[in-house]
């Protein structure tokens, strides 16, 4: 079994793999980080979506050996000392949430909308979360969350 | 901690998202246990077929796996049928193994599962597992089912027949549709949807030999439902030894209400097993065997006099139920359907029919709105096509049928009798926020540019805080709808709740704790809500029918009350004062009149559970348990408006706005209503415009993903704008209604009327949903032709 070594979060990790682990099933399974979910088998939910290298992939597209040698975030990386993301943090306030099972997906698609696009429309909004399902909001409060972070970011 | 600002009612932020926006939320499938298996099925890949043989050699011999179980093996250890808990007069149940026996009847019924040391291994060893099927004839739509000469599903169900049931008076519709001046017919199809909650069913049960017991964790709506229906009626294990816990639930929607074949075979594994066996489903998994929604045929006759009143009301319905009855289904397309064929309308005679069918398909039960949303179609949608048709505006046409506010408690001809109501200013509110009469302007204007906008009505009543017991129990319900809460008062004056409703979305832990705050005077962050555990709450019905607040906030606060008044005795014995003389306000008790003589309700916990110093005939302790059980539904109402525009050069529709005025009664957390209006009014839209669970003839699935099954992204939806009136409940002590359907409910009719709207140019009066871009392309090219 090959070796994959990948920076999660911050820290090091290193795992013997079946060559087809998909990298969700290594985040998951093999480090315990269950924040990232799975909600389906052809790579259109987003439950899934973490940043490699710094850019929002969906893990079940990636082969964990794929992610040898990179540096993986997932959504337990994003609070910093107990101080969650201005994204996190704009969910909650707008109650971008309802049953929570989409949300680490969404929050992770967003942080990389925003990191590219500071000041987002609403089109442009809706647009980068194409990849990500949501079935509780109607994606009203959740657009309207991305639209709260973009604004904390900017006077932050 | 005693707090002046009043909480219920207050837009609190929840006290459940740090855990789920940091990572931490705990669904079925993070749990993993020691010495877990997985499993995995072998599903048949007809819609109909005789299995002539399985053989699981070659999977028994792949390394890691443990076993491989058939529903021969099921049936031989004691398994039994999985049963249907509502019936009708000459119901025709058929016997519904958790694996098919003998029979396959849809595509991707489970045939056999394979369980083993990991899911990968699982999967490839039932890939390994060889069946052999003798293809049948299959029959996949209801009115074909129904049809002499269509395939037989079972054999006691002649003409694949599940039940016939009718409400109202056949004989003075027949009167009124005879003697009236305009009859409005249609054949409406309401298509077959798919829930998809985002979070895939799952289930890990894990069998204890040393204290014999089982514990099963899955994704439920009501964990007790499960245990009792699992443990009494399907395996057999005593109540006392079974432990059911949903934790976190990623989303409902009504299908997370089931008993499933796969949560019935792993706890059968883990016994004959001695390991824990995890199932979680795939999406593709999940199209095949997540109960389905709606599929009904339906033919309205609607009847009006010469002023436009509707005079009478005729629906013949065939339901399609699949192959299988599933727990709720014969409640489905009869009492929550029939009985909501009145609407906000005054129509003195209604009479339905319907024909539920077994079909080769994937069986149909409650699915968000859960026959609601189809009667407030077939009445929307044929009172659009009727105003058309009589040369009235859409709105007035609505307006002159509406109960008037004096009649309540209102009387409908299909039983239900309304207890409150007051249509006219949601009504009113909801054109003046659209701006009905400039949008009729900008319409008219637009379409001499070939700029076809449509607006939408609907006008939608729901009957839900399912239910009061008495009632269902004489209609067929084999259970009764009241909820269960706990209030356990700490020494400390902590609170503790235990609910018997479910969250999977709603937010319970804060708008539960939101009542608790408000009526004992004490800070949210001191009340802590359980659910969703039989291991630690008495007994509880579940989340569904929009039914937690009304039924299960109403036990809550009974127990409330209980400790409120215990707590009273305390404080006047304290105080030296008469109960009577003692009033409990913010949190502390007072003896009236005496300013300075009060006790703190954290004080009065403590001496409960101290007791030193209380009424010598009074036990210690503070807590109470109630039983809430509601005397009638309660009544929804409110009307949307949908505003489209359509492409004719491609048959794209645009949602532009969506307005939407709403009557839950109080509300306790507008955020949160809000938002359960918002997720509604997606799904709906969705239907009329996308969804469509279709199936080929032969009976198999096409829309099995999200590649061919399309539920909404955000950018195919727009800012939803929402208002209220506030007629609250007579029925519950809250006087809250229920808002977590009436989205769906009131939506899919506003939009398909709005499509169809912008049509009207073209002289098309009507299209069943889902209203594709190719289908309404189409129908413009048709009416073209035809010019």
């Amino acid at each position: 079994m090959p070796q994959v070594q990948v920076t999660v979060n911050g820290r090091a990790q290193s795992r013997d793999v079946e060559p087809r682990t998909l990298l969700v099933h290594f985040l998951r399974e093999g480090l315990g980080l269950t924040g990232t979910h799975v909600g389906c088998d052809t790579s259109q939910c987003g439950a899934c979506v973490v940043h490699l290298d710094g850019r929002s992939v969906k893990a079940c597209n990636v082969l964990a050996a794929q992610a040898d040698g990179s540096s993986v975030t997932t959504i337990e990386g994003m609070t910093t000392n107990g101080v969650m993301h201005a994204l996190q943090a704009a969910f909650k306030e707008e109650h971008g949430l309802q049953c929570g099972f989409c949300t680490p997906g969404m929050i992770m698609t967003a942080a990389d909308l925003l990191a590219r696009n500071a000041n987002p429309t609403e089109d442009e909004i809706r647009q980068a979360l194409e990849g990500n399902l949501c079935r509780c909001t109607g994606y009203h409060n959740i657009v309207r969350a991305v639209q709260l972070a973009a604004r904390s970011m900017a006077t932050a | 901690m005693a707090t002046t600002a009043p909480m219920f009612g207050a837009s609190v932020k929840r006290k459940e998202d740090g855990r789920f926006l940091t990572g931490k939320g705990r669904f079925t499938d993070d749990i993993t246990l020691s010495g877990q298996t997985w499993a995995a099925f072998v599903r048949s890949p007809y819609a109909h077929a005789r299995i002539t043989k399985i053989d699981s050699a070659a999977a028994l011999a792949m390394p890691g796996v443990h076993a491989v179980f058939t529903g021969a093996d099921l049936k031989a250890g004691g398994v039994n049928s999985l049963p249907v808990g509502w019936l009708h007069e000459g119901i025709q149940i058929a016997d519904h193994s958790a694996m098919a026996i003998d029979v396959a009847r849809h595509y991707g019924e489970a045939v056999a599962v394979v369980i083993a040391d990991s899911a990968a291994i699982a999967r490839d060893a039932a890939d390994a597992v060889q069946v052999d099927y003798d293809e049948l004839p299959a029959v996949a739509d209801a009115v074909a089912a129904i049809a002499a000469g269509a395939p037989q599903l079972h054999g006691n169900a002649g003409g694949n027949v599940a039940f016939t049931w009718q409400l109202g008076d056949a004989a003075a519709t027949e009167a009124a549709i005879a003697g009236a001046t305009t009859v409005v017919s249609q054949r409406l199809i309401n298509q077959r949807l798919i829930p998809n909650a985002i979070e895939p069913r799952a289930c890990n049960a894990s069998y204890d030999a040393a204290n014999d017991e089982l514990t099963l964790y899955v994704t439920s709506q009501n964990p007790h439902v499960h245990r009792l229906i699992m443990g009494a009626f399907v395996l057999g294990i005593p109540e006392q030894r079974f432990r059911v816990v949903s934790p976190d639930v990623g989303g409902g929607f009504g299908s997370k209400i089931f008993i499933y074949p796969e949560e019935v075979v792993a706890c059968f594994a883990t016994k004959q097993l001695g390991r824990p066996v995890k199932w979680t489903s795939t999406r593709s998994e999940a199209f095949l065997s997540d109960a389905h929604g709606r599929d009904h045929h339906t033919d309205v006759e609607m009847a009006f006099d010469a002023n436009g009143t509707i005079v009478g009301l005729r629906v013949k319905t065939v339901a399609n139920m699949g192959a299988h009855f599933t727990l709720f289904a014969p409640a489905v397309p009869t009492y929550l359907y029939g009985t909501l064929l009145s609407g906000q309308y005054d129509i003195k005679a209604i009479h339905v029919h319907v024909t539920a069918a077994y079909t080769n398909t994937v069986p149909v039960d409650a699915y968000r709105g859960a026959g609601r949303p189809e009667a407030t179609y077939v009445l929307e949608r044929t009172l659009d096509i009727a105003a058309g048709r009589l040369g009235l505006d859409p709105a007035e046409l609505r307006r002159r049928n509406l109960i008037p506010s004096s009649a309540f408690p209102y009387q409908t001809a299909v039983a239900l009798q309304y207890d409150s109501g007051n249509y006219e200013p949601a009504l009113d509110r909801a054109l003046e926020m659209v701006d009905y009469k400039g949008l009729r302007a900008a319409q008219a204007a637009g379409r001499q540019e070939g700029k076809y906008i449509g607006i939408g009505l609907s006008s939608y009543i729901e009957a839900c805080g399912l239910a009061p017991s008495h009632v269902v129990g004489s209609l067929g319900a084999q259970a009764g709808l009241y909820e269960s809460g706990t209030i356990r008062i700490h020494p400390t004056g902590k609170v503790t709740v235990l609910t018997g409703s479910h969250s999977h979305g709603q937010g319970h832990e804060t708008t539960f704790a939101q009542i608790v705050a408000q009526e004992l005077g004490c800070a949210l962050d001191d009340v802590e809500v359980v659910h969703g555990d039989t291991g630690r709450i008495p007994f509880g019905m579940g989340s569904y029918g929009s039914r937690s607040g009304a039924v299960g906030g109403a036990a809550l606060w009974m127990s409330l009350q209980k400790v409120k008044d215990k707590g009273r005795l305390i404080a006047a014995h304290q105080l030296e004062a008469a109960p009577d003389d003692v009033e409990f306000v913010n949190g502390t008790y007072s003896v009236k009149g005496s300013p300075g003589k009060s006790k703190a309700f954290g004080e009065i916990a403590l001496a409960a559970y101290l007791a030193h110093n209380i009424p010598s005939d009074m036990e210690p302790g503070l807590d109470a348990t109630s039983f809430f059980n509601p005397s009638n539904f309660v009544y929804p109402f409110g009307t949307h408006v949908a505003v489209v525009e359509v492409e004719a050069e491609t048959g794209q529709v645009k949602v532009i706005r969506y307005v939407a005025v709403d009557d839950f009664g109080n509300v306790i957390n507008p955020m949160i209503v809000d938002g359960q209006l918002h997720g509604g009014i997606a799904q709906g839209v969705s239907q009329a415009l996308w969804e469509h669970g279709a199936y080929d003839d032969s009976g198999q699935l096409n829309a099995g993903s999200f590649m061919t099954y399309v539920i909404p992204k955000a950018e195919f939806l727009p800012m939803f704008e929402t208002d209220r009136t506030v007629t609250p409940s007579p029925v519950n002590p809250l006087g809250v209604k229920g808002a977590g359907e009436a989205g769906t409910i009131a939506s899919t009719s506003a939009t398909a009327n709005a499509v169809l709207d912008a049509l009207a140019p073209f002289g098309i009066t009507h299209l069943d949903m889902p209203l594709t871009p190719a289908k309404i392309w189409a129908a413009i090219q048709q009416s073209k032709g035809g010019n």
